[in-house]
């Protein structure tokens, strides 16, 4: 006979498995990638297409520009990219050496960008890296002029869309020699990266920052200001008015390499709220376009990209999808997926070092999985694809150029994404909470 | 040869002395009316000579590398943040952050230094002959942080493993910073720096402090101090 078992909707079992975890082990859960709980995002919204008043490019044979320029706002040396795709910032020690170098392979092959992250700028990735934007992050681990001259831009990281206020972990097993050397740190230990930088704080402070980073590399660089998605219409009139070329904003379903879980679910708000509001302040700055805007957190397909730049973004960032294509969680190596108590599909232990896939680790045996080479032609196939969805999805919305997507180009499946990104709901001209309407 | 920063442009003398022509013989220069100017001298990266006439702004020397830099007056935030090396003395007081994150070289602050100072420093040598505000070397990784005056309250909260020196009182110190033994070989160590630097000052005089090192890994116990 079927036992009559009903769940209860407050406590439901993985609820009850995480208070038993905690009851035996006293901390936190720490984890890597992005949230895994359900939020409004891009999947909630849909192209119109053309139609009597709109009229469709030929797919293949009328153009569709993908490229876009970012940081011609102050810099005497802005970046043209040949696609609004560009790869996010990504620590040398959270990833292995062969996944940073796999990324600039992937990446330069397509004309578009990579970035260093929490950890310095390695050769690997600047030797395979057409443009690679060095960020500054306030651990300033690897931080040196020479690097800073080296790179194409400067990120200036003030937060990240899964941990908007927290710092930085990388734990021991994760440090090895070369990892602890670049970061001025014994071997073997938890490192914790500060959550607020070191020499300023609050926009007054960081329009002088930026003014002395411009100093030091000739004012060439395009410098971008990254924040977390906490409140992304103050934060992007702050980073504008201290002086930025490029804001780059990361929603919360964002990646990470290692953070609390508890943060990665519960602080910032979604990549589609938060890009609607940051495009509210460029526009009411007279800045949209101008200091163009980069949008990072959860996006997987062209469709994303399409619907990012139709709600006003400049270009993309990626992070987590990017490992993917790197074969982060591909269904190889299984015994060793179920070594960590996972499988492919569930795997979020970028912060073991014990990646089976050898992309987020630092052992030689498992990074051997990962060969450059491969690594940086399947991002190459995988931007590629993208690059083609965007254009497929622009051209059917007749237009010649990607950024020229706009939100009329838009409908919204569900009220929650109507209000968040400000289109109507589909059939209906109404969007919830918008005054004008 | 004199810069005057009333006359030229901060642009155009920084990026004179940090392109320095190396065959022309060069090598020392006068910035005056500096009148609080941001960024003054930051990334230099010759062997130069420069002297300040009056105070500076935010990141004076910030991420210098090999000039040696003084400053005949008060600086503002970051003096020499990031520097690599080279040195850099201030006749007067420094404000917050001074030397953070410094890799390497050397800063002298006659005066007194205000919070933060050696922040996350991960390398260089800081003397502070007056005293420091609270929070000094807070998460400090590596270098030396020698203070001759006192010390304000959390000196050295997470700190690795650079080593403080301080020879007045210390308010309070931070998490998981003890006072540790200063032993015959940190003795020979800073009296070695003090005798590069022509400094007559005695390293005995001075206590140590440094990382107990409970906080290398995440762990129950240490909960409180997280
Ligand atoms: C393994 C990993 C390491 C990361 N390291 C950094 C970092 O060092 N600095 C940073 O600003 N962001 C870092 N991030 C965040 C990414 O730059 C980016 O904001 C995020 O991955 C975008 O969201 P997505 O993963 O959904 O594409 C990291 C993300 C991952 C997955
Ligand atoms: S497969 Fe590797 S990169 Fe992907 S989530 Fe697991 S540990 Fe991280």
């Amino acid at each position: 006979m079927k036992k009559d078992l009903k769940e209860f909707r407050t406590f439901p079992s993985s609820v009850i498995r995480e208070i038993h975890r905690a009851a035996n082990e006293g901390i936190y859960k720490i984890r890597g990638l992005g949230a895994k709980r359900k939020v409004p995002d891009f999947d909630d919204l849909v192209f119109l297409g053309a139609s009597m008043s709109r009229y469709p490019l030929e797919g293949y044979r009328e153009k569709c520009n993908t490229s876009v320029i970012l940081g011609d706002r102050f810099a005497k040396k802005p970046i043209k990219l040949d696609i609004p795709i560009t790869i996010a910032g990504m620590s040398f020690g959270a990833l292995g050496a062969n996944a940073k170098e796999a990324l600039g392979r992937g990446a330069s092959a397509m004309g578009t960008s990579t970035t260093t992250g929490d950890g310095g700028m390695t050769k690997e990735e600047r030797g395979s890296s057409k443009y690679l934007v060095y960020q500054l992050l306030p651990s300033r681990y690897g931080m040196n002029p020479d690097d800073l001259r080296k790179a194409d831009a400067i990120e200036i990281v003030v937060g990240q869309g899964a941990k908007p206020g927290g710092g930085g972990m990388l734990l021991g097993q994760k440090i090895n020699k070369r990892v602890a050397a670049m970061r001025a740190l014994p071997e073997g230990i938890d490192q914790r990266s500060a959550c607020r930088h070191p020499d300023w704080t609050g926009p007054d402070d960081l329009e002088i920052k930026i003014q002395e980073l411009r100093e030091i590399t000739n004012w060439e660089k395009p410098i971008y200001v990254k924040v977390g998605a906490a409140r992304p219409y103050y934060d992007t009139t702050l980073a504008v008015k201290a002086g930025a070329d490029v804001v780059v904003l990361d929603g919360m379903q964002g990646g990470t390499a290692a953070t609390q879980d508890v943060f990665i679910e519960h602080v910032g708000i979604p990549t589609l709220g938060a890009l609607r509001e940051s495009v509210d302040a460029l526009k009411e700055l007279n800045m949209h376009r101008k200091v163009q805007l980069i949008i990072s957190g959860g996006i997987r397909s062209g469709a994303d990209v399409a619907k990012a730049l139709a709600m006003g973004a400049d270009a993309v960032s990626i992070g987590s999808a990017a490992m993917m294509a790197l074969n982060c969680n591909a269904d190889l190596y299984r015994e060793d997926y179920e070594k960590l108590g996972t499988e492919p599909g569930f795997c979020h232990h970028c912060h073991t070092g014990k990646c089976p896939v050898g992309v987020a680790t630092q052992d030689p045996v498992l990074e051997k999985r990962l060969n450059p080479i491969d690594g940086g032609k399947r991002l190459k196939n995988y931007l590629s694809t993208l690059t083609l969805e965007l254009q497929t999805l622009a051209r059917a919305n007749g237009k010649s150029d990607v950024r020229n997507l706009e939100p009329e180009d838009l409908a919204a499946l569900t009220i929650e994404a109507a209000a968040m990104a400000r289109v109507p709901l589909a059939g209906t001209d109404w969007i919830p909470g918008f005054k004008n309407n | 040869m004199n810069f005057d920063l009333n006359k030229k442009k901060l642009r155009e003398v920084n990026n004179y002395l940090q392109n320095i022509d190396r065959k022309d013989n060069k090598r020392k220069f006068e910035l005056s009316n500096p009148q609080g100017q941001h960024a003054i001298c930051a990334g230099l990266k010759d062997e130069i000579d420069v002297t300040i006439k009056g105070h500076t702004g935010y990141y004076c020397a910030g991420m210098n590398q090999k000039a040696n830099i003084v400053v005949h007056g008060n600086v503002g935030t970051g003096v020499a943040e990031n520097m690599m090396s080279g040195k850099v003395i201030v006749k007067g007081n420094a404000s917050q952050s001074a030397g953070a994150t410094g890799n390497g070289g050397t800063l002298i602050i006659e005066g007194d230094a205000s919070s933060r100072c050696g922040i996350s420093m991960k390398g260089i040598n800081i003397l502070v002959k007056g005293s420091v505000g609270h929070m000094s070397a807070f998460m400090a990784q590596k270098g030396n942080l020698i203070v001759f005056g006192d010390a304000d309250s959390d000196l050295g909260d997470s700190i690795y493993e650079a080593k403080i020196f301080v020879k007045g009182k210390v308010k309070s110190l931070g998490a998981d910073c003890v006072e540790k033994k200063m032993d015959e070989k940190n003795i020979n160590e800073l009296n070695k720096i003090f005798k590069e630097l022509n400094i007559p000052e005695e390293a005995k005089k001075f206590k140590r402090y440094g990382s107990a090192r409970k906080l290398y890994h995440f762990k129950i116990d240490n909960l409180s101090s997280y």
